[in-house]
């Protein structure tokens, strides 16, 4: 009888000889060890996504990673990295990881507000504490996909951040995850936050590159929201070495009477998959998922969503802005899945995108999954190109046609990015909005459809 | 003065020709007046001196103070000082009405070489135009004519025609859609921006809107051309005999 035994690419046999090597000295207890075997036993058996996965078709894993990075085990503090860090202009707690790594030198820990308490993950990861696995573990949803698997198996650092019940955050919460790019390397970070009951905060994360060396990022955070919380969570990613793969994993379990917010924002980021899993644990609550995606050259952004209606009385609102040129790829799958006693859901997702020329290509794919009988879902997706009727009004009245674009576009994201509360936050995005339009009003991009 | 010489023009992707030889002249100081019927090329006429890309100029010239403006973009030919007033304004959603109207006086200025307007003085010329025209400073703040009624949008475009100040106005169709109160307004709006400097291109179909901005001159378009020139008392013949006998059912 013949034995199959599958073919293992170059990278996914690295990878396995990587978590032979590390897996004794990757952090945790006797329990997160044995989350990290039975995820690493998941990708093996797997190996990394492909496009014959329905939930991968567009971003073929396995075929961009030729190679393995080796994995970073340390954070590179370089002179570029410093000069990025200063030149990141935002308020508020900073949580700083190089490399994956939390650099607390580099943080600004004197700034902790009253009633939040912050850990590396690695210490977080040896403390016994209670329910960890369960924290780690997240949605359900997201619990067979491959990349998170790899994520779970070799995260090696990240921060762990604790709100206590009751506490409103006047300030966000940043994260900033700087690759130093000095050389090639394959980072495992993930961060995790716990916002207590009745807690209110907006967490940012900011994600750069401050070297030119291709990255292999495969990143997560987890948040487990309090009833009646309010969380914003705002995510940047952007300035990273144009030949990077990324895969950033966002796992919500959002309590009972809470708000929960996403918002991402994806400009200059090499390839980047975006995966959301989020799941409502309470009644009458609000998960909102948005985010906007600039791209050119041959950039590559994947946001791929499930939005688990679990519990009645929920509300998710989904909107994706896409502004695609040159000879890029954006990608947009969502699906809102509605449990058999989810009455009373409210579902809206929308994907909007413009290509801006004949080399761009955009892919979206929204679904529905109802089980429920009594339940307002929609979705929507358009892909287009600048109206030209738009245009025309704009350049009648004076406007030359790179700056009749540049209003057209930056208003196409700006109808995502309002939804960002907090008002530095938004303002910082929308500046980042604005650099992106000039940069391509530089090269003397405009659009040819 | 606009000199519209020869005018041939079809849509660009059809062979279906609009302009068939069209010629028009109006004067520093005059109000021309162009009526006909549905589908004479009226509409059609205002984007070619505009600039809209949708049409392929076959033969003839626009001459704006005997500068050829066919070589011209859309952008370049507003800070030559051509203004349309839009028969239907377009909505541009996220993009606030006061964004809008900076954006573009300060292109034209640039284009011009001269400085940018400093905010207080841009704000105080909008406040005193918007006042005259009725129209409500909450308006400024919202999305450029998103959610704006009928009479809101063409109020709007006499705003920005008065803040842009142009030397040669297109109107086209600007009483579609308004009640008589809001053409009052409209009207009125116009007929303090006439000027002996600045020509008026009146497309219309009805003589009512003549009633409010009187022109110097009538034209009767059919089928791409000028078919008759004459005072303001041709208007008043036409609205009872009809464009009929000029070859076309109205």
């Amino acid at each position: 009888m013949a034995i199959v035994t599958p073919l293992k690419t170059a990278a996914e046999q690295t990878l396995i000889q990587q978590f032979a090597d590390s897996k004794a000295e990757l952090p945790g207890g006797p329990a997160v060890r044995k989350l990290r075997e039975d995820a690493f036993a998941g990708f093996e058996a797997k190996g990394l996504p492909h496009r014959r996965l329905e939930s991968w078709r567009y971003t073929d894993l396995r075929a961009l990673l030729r190679e393995a990075r080796p994995l970073a085990d340390g954070a590179a503090v370089t002179e570029a990295v410093k000069a990025r860090l200063a030149a990141l202009k935002l308020d508020g707690l900073r949580l700083v990881l190089v490399d994956g790594v939390f650099a607390p030198d580099l943080s600004t820990l004197d700034d902790i507000p009253e009633g939040v308490s912050v850990q590396s993950l690695s210490e977080a990861l040896v403390s016994q504490r209670e329910g960890l696995s369960r924290v780690l573990s997240g949605p359900s949803v997201g619990a067979d996909d491959t990349g998170l698997m790899l994520n779970t198996a070799l995260m090696r650092d990240g921060v762990f951040v604790e709100i206590a019940e009751g506490r409103n955050l006047e300030q966000p919460i940043v994260i900033v995850s700087l690759a130093s790019g000095h050389e090639e390397r394959a980072v495992f970070h993930r961060s995790v936050v716990l916002a207590a009951q009745g807690s209110r905060a907006t967490i940012v994360e900011v994600s750069e590159a401050a070297g030119e060396a291709a990255q292999q990022i495969n990143g997560a955070i987890v948040f487990e929201t309090g009833d009646e919380s309010e969380i914003q969570h705002v995510r940047i990613v952007t300035r990273q070495a144009a030949a990077s793969v990324q895969v950033q994993s966002l796992l919500a379990t959002v309590g009972a009477q809470a708000k929960f917010d996403s918002f991402a924002f994806v400009a200059r980021a090499g390839t980047l998959r975006q995966q959301h899993f989020v799941r409502f644990a309470g009644e009458h609550s609000e998960i909102g998922l948005r985010g906007v995606n600039l791209l050119r050259g041959s950039e590559h952004s994947d946001v791929t969503l499930i939005v688990d209606h679990e519990v009645p009385h929920g509300t998710s609102r989904e909107l994706f802005k896409t502004i695609a040129g040159g000879e890029s790829t954006g990608v947009f799958q969502g699906k809102v899945v509605v449990r058999p006693h989810a009455q009373k859901t409210d579902g809206s997702m929308k994907s909007n995108a413009l290509l801006l020329n004949d080399g761009a290509t955009m892919f979206n794919k929204p679904e529905l999954e109802i089980f429920a009988d009594d339940v307002v879902c929609g979705h929507g997706a358009t892909v287009a190109q600048i109206d030209g009727d738009q245009l025309f009004y704009l350049m009648a009245r004076g406007l030359p046609r790179p700056q009749a674009e540049a209003l057209v576009l930056q208003a196409f994201a700006g109808e995502a990015a309002e939804f960002i509360g907090d008002e530095n936050v938004r303002e910082l995005v929308m500046h980042e909005v604005e650099s992106w339009l000039q940069a391509r009003e530089a090269a003397s991009e405009v659009s040819t459809v | 003065m606009l000199e519209i010489r020869n005018l041939v023009v079809k849509i660009a992707d059809e062979d279906k020709q609009i302009l068939n030889g069209l010629n028009l002249t109006v004067n520093d100081g005059e109000v021309a007046a162009i009526m006909g019927p549905n589908g004479s090329g009226k509409s059609t006429l205002s984007y070619v001196i505009a600039g809209k890309e949708d049409y392929e100029v076959l033969d003839g010239e626009i001459l704006l103070n005997g500068e050829n403006v066919l070589e011209m973009e859309a952008d370049q030919r507003a800070a030559a000082g051509i203004f349309l007033a839009f028969q239907y304004p377009l909505e541009i959603p996220g993009v606030a009405t006061m964004t809008f109207l900076k954006a573009a006086m300060n292109a034209q200025r640039k284009a011009r070489g001269q400085d940018e307007l400093l905010t207080p003085d841009f704000i105080k010329q909008v406040n005193a135009a918007a006042d005259k025209l009725g129209i409500a400073k909450d308006m400024l703040r919202r999305p450029l004519n998103v959610g704006f009624s009928g009479g809101e949008k063409k109020r709007m475009e006499i705003l920005q025609m008065a803040l842009l100040s142009p030397s040669m106005c297109i109107l086209d169709e600007t009483d579609s859609g308004l009640d008589i109160d809001a053409l009052r307004i409209v009207a009125e709006g116009v007929n303090a921006l006439r000027d002996k400097n600045r020509g008026f291109l009146v497309i219309t179909h009805y003589q009512r809107l003549l009633d409010h901005i009187v022109p110097d001159t009538v034209h009767v378009m059919s089928k791409g051309k000028i078919v008759k020139t004459g005072g303001k008392e041709l208007a008043l013949e036409l609205e009872k005999s009809g464009y009929a006998s000029y070859g076309e059912a109205a």
